[in-house]
């Protein structure tokens, strides 16, 4: 039995119909959101893809997160749920031609999931490679499968 | 106007003969833009190292292919959004570009081309004598 939030899938390109699946990320930020401009990311949002894996003692939450510098993710776990959250600046100079194609998002981001289990707070790790930022949440020693050896006379 | 790279569908590529499952590709978001002396072209791949990246020119045609060399975690999956498919998309060159002096490089998942155009093309101011 797991917790965690059903997000459906990002299957498609279009871009109504990743609006839909981070829905709830929106209204999420809806509650502190300052409605600085454009960028809020109320309704153009980017809502990176997350991964959870179960590693029997510790927990992996991959997400990727393409074309950022390490300082400008963070990172916080408060009652057993992970944040990500962070903001993507244009890095390309700005040339006074013209743009042909802008597909890509820059701007802030907030992605939080809430782990099954209690996981011990004080030995969590990230990396961030490739653009996948890679987050290992060690399970507390209370969580963790334990494997009961059954002697039968 | 002068339509320049115009994008192009990625074409799914069969494996083998008829009937063989079709290779699936996710489509790699892009920027392009143009400076007086190129494009700039940058395509989001996370997951993607230099290894696993193959870009080719051909007929005109870029092709960037990225492969996914970002080892996956093997334990039990609880949830998941991303797609683990390879990345693949064409674009048409604007004949203006010089192909041999295309650039490449891959940092943090993002591809950034530099397309510059061929020096016969390129602006250039005429002094006028009097």
């Amino acid at each position: 039995m797991s917790l965690i939030r059903y997000q459906a899938p990002q299957l498609s390109n279009w871009p109504s119909f990743d609006r839909l699946s981070s829905l709830r990320n929106d209204l999420d930020r809806l509650f502190d959101l300052s409605w600085s401009g454009r960028d809020s990311g109320l309704f153009s949002g980017w809502s990176p893809a997350l991964d959870v894996f179960d590693e029997k003692d510790h927990f992996v939450v991959n997400a990727e997160l393409p074309g950022m510098k390490k300082e400008e993710i963070e990172l916080s776990f408060q009652d057993g749920v992970l944040s990500i959250s962070g903001e993507r600046k244009q890095s390309t100079e700005k040339t006074e031609g013209e743009t042909y194609r802008s597909e890509r998002y820059f701007g802030k981001f907030q992605r939080s999931v809430t782990l099954p289990v209690a996981v011990d707070s004080s030995k969590i790790s990230a990396s961030y490679k490739d653009g996948i930022l890679s987050v290992t949440l060690p399970k507390s020693e209370a969580a963790k499968p334990k494997q009961i050896q059954v002697n039968v006379a | 106007m002068n339509p320049t790279l115009t994008k192009s569908e990625p074409q799914p590529v069969r494996n083998g003969g008829g009937g063989a499952p079709r290779v699936e590709y996710a489509t790699p978001p892009a920027n392009i833009l143009e400076s007086k002396d190129g494009y700039v072209l940058e395509a989001e791949m996370p997951g993607v190292s230099k290894d696993g990246l193959e870009v080719t020119v051909e007929n005109g045609e870029l092709t960037i292919l990225g492969r996914r060399t970002a080892a996956q975690p093997k334990g039990r999956e609880v949830y998941r959004e991303s797609r683990q498919v390879d990345f693949r998309r064409s674009f048409e060159l604007d004949p203006s570009i010089d192909t041999a002096k295309i650039t490449a490089k891959i940092d943090q998942g993002v591809l950034t081309l530099h397309l510059p155009k061929a020096e016969a093309v390129k602006p250039r101011k005429i002094a006028v004598n009097s």
